[in-house]
């Protein structure tokens, strides 16, 4: 689960932030005339690796960790967004962002892009997958399939151009697939490929930095993943140095109200869905980020597992100044589990998030 | 630090029991702050817009790409470059006809019109609208409010949705809708370059070798337009904020001089030097605070007043961008108060500098201050002609627009200094010459003692010099500059109607087509090159009576027009000669053109580049790649309405490609007077704040005068006489200074238009007398000086004879 959505929302609820009726970004909003995920349709590959234009909200959302030649850490995003603003799976009435950056330990790169669909500027062809809006892309290179592909996106002063190529299977988010998002049952389809080998090269204002590390996919489509109480989100993707990992989220309701859910992943691949209140989220500090204040440290605990971990960002400035503005970044993770993930917040840009 | 306390309670309890200076030192004070709050706050506003018009969507003033061989833009050439990695966004511009109603649509992408976060306002609470409105076939169309009032009842148009700010007649709609409502499916008039770009795309030669960059044409004109616009508004603040000076000044050496008694006291009470100088900075820094906020609050008054007019201008200027309303901007607010503590710190350095170095038992002398012995007259002569002499010396060596903002302000000072010394000088021929035509005794005391009060006027008649000064100056630069503005403007826009073309190939048919309807069609060709290291343009001119009779030539040689028509000379414009020192038969030196040599030079205001002009045919043998495209058409002027739709339902030409005669010359004219309107009311104010100076003046001497005008009352002059002589008086001293303000005012307008302007803009516009404007400014600042002194005169008709007979007994 990501921020996506409210990405994808964005766009169509002009002044997002001014006009919160309804959750976040206006994600509570009505699904009226979109198709709505059903536990009953199962997800099947490849056609779900491209655009679901009935849906209103859809994303291909790529995290990663890496590291340069000095062993310097950083961290990277490409992320496209569909949004749909009529519900007749056209597409010229389908919207479409990219987000890009690049986090290093003192700064941190961002670039949007936007697009209408049906020109020919944006969009996602199946065969071969090719996922791009301008000169962005994440496209197929090996094979026709998303377990090899090339990523590339660029902004005034960034640039990367890196290879990904798949170390296990897809990983079916939530009950295989159906990823509830909050008690009264709303919910999205939801899948990931969350152990990439990632090689390539990032351009930054001090020069060009070969890099190698993992990066991580989320695909996500729904048309109302929120509630109408709920206001953002924490989101975590972490890799344990065992080989274990977990994709772990809270939807924050109110003060002290959230719907949480998990998943843990075993070294093969293998996914265990974790129930809501299982997990236990407590920030540990507050990070001044442009005059807001974001949490940039977290505990995590999963009693179950016996989890108990510290979550840390690597620039804790990792703000998204995008249209639809959030935090995003690499963490580093320490306690009863080492290892390294990607932190997404949003809704801290409000006195109420 | 109890000390510190009880020394301003009792330096502020003078307040107390003179409450008149109080308020004339923060009415002074605040005055002067708030002209120069409403100046800053006008420009602070204007450059908000400004920073908004360049992120506005039509991108008028950005770099746009275009199909090198002329050709039409498309949807596919826009998703082509996005594909590449640069960053444009289409436009789509076209004229549209509803029944009698004629209007521009302006077609955008509002998704890729900027390149930050998107900020696309989503409409007012009463009519929002979201993204899904605006964007398809079918999307709403944004207007001015006015426009949407305009169009009620006109049927087939999109919903329209209100929004300020947007140009008149112009429906700004999403690029699909552009193209359906315009009939023209995928087609885009132009793809704007974004900033910043990114750098990982290929250079355009590779990406798209069919597409060229062309650089914004009018961009840079313009922005020097509202660059000496708001140098022009500065100066004025600056101007009235030091004839503001000069009543705090008065003021505040007034009080320090009326507590001298009270500082003595002070001091011997045991209130150290320093603790003494602390509570009066303390006393004279609250003064400021309160006299500058009172200032900023008058000053945003001012300018919102003034606001809407500069709005308009820039209006016109940048095309529906500028806010017409007052935003609260910390910028001018921390300004106007800084000026304000900065204008006491002037005004009372001197006053505070002399308590500093006052013996502690000095004797008060209360009148001091407005006694000036011949040595200050002096010393005020000296500092005048050296002022003078200085600007002489800048004028000669120094040039650059600092240099002659630097030349303005010494004549102006220096010519204020000399005031006095030459008043004293002019009253004392005058005393003279009623003296030998043996004249009663209380004319000859009339003249001696109008003499005696030139010090303690001097810094009111300055204030007065000054103001004038300006007032004539300024208004014989905009006179001279509208009556040679509007004689140029008929020369140079001869033609009835101008038109661009789309491409070549549109131009050779537009131009066969005109030929066949109109009396003349004249191609406008126009090449950008490197004139003596700048960057400006060589123009091919048509062998054509309409230049022959009207192109505002300046020099020429004779047969300047057959000499041109060969090939054989170049024209070059006014800017070009002056900076490189050209004259008739120079050899030109520029990119492209062989040696030749310059037969005429022209005026051409408005415009900061160099130019050279050559004949069309000369033109189209040098740069054969330049189309003809653009054209100047002669047509009789009631034909020009029918041409301009005939134009475009034929060509499909944009309404911003056609402009006729009446119309550019009705912009450039309102643009003019626009911009000196709010001059004139500026003129108004300072000429009102020089006033306000006399009457405080006045008013103060009145009181102390008292003990002078006694024992000629006494005398037997009745008090009515002597009111009536105090009015003569004031209205002499007036006139005096209204006559030396002539010539400085002269010396003024020569130094705006002949330094000013030249270095400015690279033009001169020749200086026209203006003698009834100096009739109407004289008498206006008799009636302020009258005005001012009326309220003393009457006192002193009024006067108790007892508080006369006081004078006597209370001598001291």
């Amino acid at each position: 689960m990501n921020v996506r959505i409210l990405a994808a929302f964005a766009i169509i609820c002009w002044l997002p932030i001014a006009a919160l009726a309804q959750g976040f970004g206006g994600l509570g909003t009505t699904s009226e005339g979109y198709a709505v995920p059903s536990p009953d349709k199962p997800i099947s590959f490849p056609e779900d690796h491209a655009a679901h234009l009935n849906y209103r909200i859809e994303w291909w959302y790529v995290t990663a960790n890496m590291t340069g030649p000095d062993g310097t850490r950083y961290g990277l995003q490409w992320t496209l967004f569909r949004s749909a603003f009529r519900p007749d799976g056209e597409p010229g009435s389908q919207l479409w962002m990219g987000h890009a950056a690049v986090t290093t330990p003192t700064d941190h790169f961002v670039a949007e892009r936007r697009a209408r669909g049906g020109i020919g500027q944006a969009g996602v062809e199946q065969e071969p997958f090719n996922a791009f809006i301008d000169d962005w892309h994440l496209k197929a290179e090996q094979g026709r399939d998303i377990d090899d592909v090339a990523m590339v996106a660029s902004g005034a002063n960034f640039s990367f151009d890196v290879k990904l190529s798949a170390q296990g299977p897809l990983v079916l988010q939530g009950d295989e697939g159906y990823s509830r998002k909050s008690e009264s049952g709303t919910a999205s389809y939801y899948y990931s490929q969350p152990r990439y080998a990632l090689q390539g090269t990032l351009k930054l204002p001090s020069g060009n930095v070969p890099v190698t590390g993992f990066a991580w996919l989320d695909r996500e489509w729904s048309s109302q993943p929120l509630s109408g109480e709920q206001r953002g989100w924490d989101w975590f993707s972490l890799s344990f140095d065992d080989g274990y990992q977990m994709m772990a989220f809270q939807l924050r309701e109110g003060a002290d109200k959230s719907f949480t859910s998990a998943t843990w992943i075993t070294p093969d691949g293998e996914p265990t869905p974790i129930e809501n209140g299982e997990l236990e989220f407590e920030p540990l500090r507050v990070s001044d980020v442009g005059g807001r204040d974001v949490p940039t440290s977290w505990r995590i605990r999963l009693p179950a597992r016996d989890l108990n971990v510290t979550v840390e960002a690597l620039n804790p400035q990792s703000w998204m100044a995008t249209s639809i503005p959030y935090w995003e970044g690499p963490v580093t993770v320490s306690g009863n589990r080492t290892g390294i993930g990607y932190l997404e917040m949003t809704g801290y840009d409000r006195p109420d998030g | 630090m109890r000390e510190l306390r009880s020394a301003l309670s009792a330096l502020l309890s003078h307040w107390r029991r003179r409450p008149g200076q109080f308020v004339t030192l923060v009415l002074g004070l605040s005055l002067a702050t708030a002209l120069w709050t409403a100046v800053q706050a006008i420009n602070s506003e204007a450059r908000s817009s400004y920073d908004r018009a360049a992120e506005q969507i039509g991108g008028a003033d950005r770099p746009t790409l275009e199909k090198a061989d002329g050709g039409p833009l498309s949807m596919r050439d826009f998703v082509r470059l996005r594909r590449a990695g640069w960053l444009v966004t289409p436009v789509l511009e076209g004229r549209l006809q509803r029944g009698r109603v004629i209007l521009r649509i302006v077609g955008i992408d509002a998704l890729t019109s900027s390149v930050g976060p998107l900020e696309f306002g989503g409409g007012s609470a009463e009519t929002p609208y979201d993204i899904g409105d605006f964007l398809g076939e079918n999307g709403v169309a944004l207007a001015a409010p006015q426009t949407i009032a305009e169009l009620d009842g006109v049927p087939d148009l999109p919903r329209l949705v209100a929004q300020a700010d947007l140009p008149p007649r112009t429906l700004t709609v999403d690029i699909v809708a552009a193209q359906r409502l315009l009939q023209r499916p995928s087609a885009v008039s132009r793809l704007v370059l974004l900033d910043p770009q990114t750098e990982a795309a290929a250079p355009l030669e590779e990406v798209a070798p069919d597409l060229k960059r062309v650089d914004p044409q009018t961009g840079q004109d313009l922005a020097r337009l509202t660059d000496s616009f708001h140098l022009n508004l500065t100066a004025f603040g600056l101007l009235t904020f030091a004839v503001g000076l000069f009543i705090v000044h008065g003021t505040i050496g007034l009080a320090f001089e009326q507590r001298r008694v009270m500082f003595r006291t002070l001091r011997v009470l045991g209130v150290s030097l320093a603790q003494l100088m602390t509570a009066l900075a303390l006393e004279l820094a609250a003064l400021a605070i309160l006299a500058g906020t009172f200032g900023v609050l008058l000053g945003s008054v001012i300018a919102t007043l003034l606001l809407p007019g500069v709005a308009d201008t820039l209006r016109d200027l940048y095309g529906a961008q500028v806010s017409g309303a007052l935003g609260w901007r910390a910028d001018w607010w921390a300004s106007g108060i800084a000026i304000a503590l900065l204008g006491t710190a002037i005004a009372a350095a001197g006053s505070l500098w002399r308590i500093r170095s006052m013996p502690i038992l000095a004797s008060a002398q209360p009148r001091a201050w407005a006694m000036a012995s011949s040595r200050t007259l002096l010393l005020q002569l000296v500092c005048g002609i050296g002022f003078l002499a200085l600007a002489g010396v800048v004028l000669i060596l120094f040039s650059g627009l600092v240099a002659a903002f630097i030349i303005i302000a010494l004549v102006l000072v220096g010519s204020a200094l000399l005031l006095p010394p030459f008043a004293n000088r002019l009253l004392d021929v005058g005393q003279s010459l009623v003296g030998r035509f043996g004249a009663g005794a209380v004319t000859q005391w009339f003249w001696a003692d109008t003499r005696q009060q030139i010090p303690g006027l001097s810094l009111a008649l300055m204030a007065l010099l000054l103001a004038l000064a300006a007032n004539i100056g300024v208004g014989t630069m905009v006179g001279s500059f509208r009556t040679t503005f509007v004689g140029w403007l008929d020369q140079r826009l001869a033609s009835e109607f101008y038109v661009n073309a789309r491409d070549a190939e549109q131009g050779e048919r537009l131009q066969a087509w005109l030929k066949e309807r109109t009396d003349a069609v004249l191609p406008i060709v126009e090449i950008e090159a490197t004139l003596d290291g700048r960057n400006g343009a060589i123009f091919g001119v048509a062998d054509h009576p309409t230049y022959r009779d009207n192109w505002p030539l300046l020099q020429q040689v004779d047969g300047v027009w057959d000499i041109v028509a060969r090939g054989e000379g170049a024209l070059v414009n006014e800017q070009f000669a002056r900076r490189s020192e050209l004259s008739l038969g120079d050899p030109i030196e520029a990119s492209g053109l062989p040696a030749t040599q310059v037969v005429g030079i022209y005026s051409d205001y408005g415009n900061p580049a160099p130019q050279v002009m050559v004949g069309l045919k000369q033109f189209s043998e040098l740069f054969p790649q330049v189309p003809q495209q653009r054209f100047a058409v002669r047509i009789s002027a009631d034909r020009v309405e029918e041409l301009k739709n005939a134009v475009s339902s034929e060509f499909g030409i944009e309404e911003r490609s056609m402009i006729d005669q009446a119309a550019i010359k009705q912009l450039s004219l309102s643009v003019f007077e626009r911009t000196f309107r709010v001059t004139d009311a500026l003129n108004v104010l300072t000429l009102a704040v020089a006033g306000f100076a006399i009457f405080t003046s006045l008013l103060t001497l009145a009181t102390m005068r008292v003990p002078q005008l006694a024992p000629v009352w006494a005398l037997g002059v009745t008090q009515r006489r002597l009111a009536v002589l105090e009015l003569a008086r004031t209205a002499l001293l007036a006139l005096l200074t209204v006559v030396l303000a002539v010539p400085v005012g002269l010396v003024l307008a020569w130094l705006l238009l002949a330094v000013l302007n030249v270095e400015a803009f690279g033009w001169r516009i020749p200086m026209q007398v203006f003698v009834s404007d100096w009739l109407r400014l004289g008498l206006l600042a008799l009636l302020a000086a009258l005005l001012a002194a009326a309220i003393p005169a009457r006192r002193m008709a009024a006067m108790a004879p007892a508080d006369l007979v006081k004078v006597f007994s209370h001598e001291r």
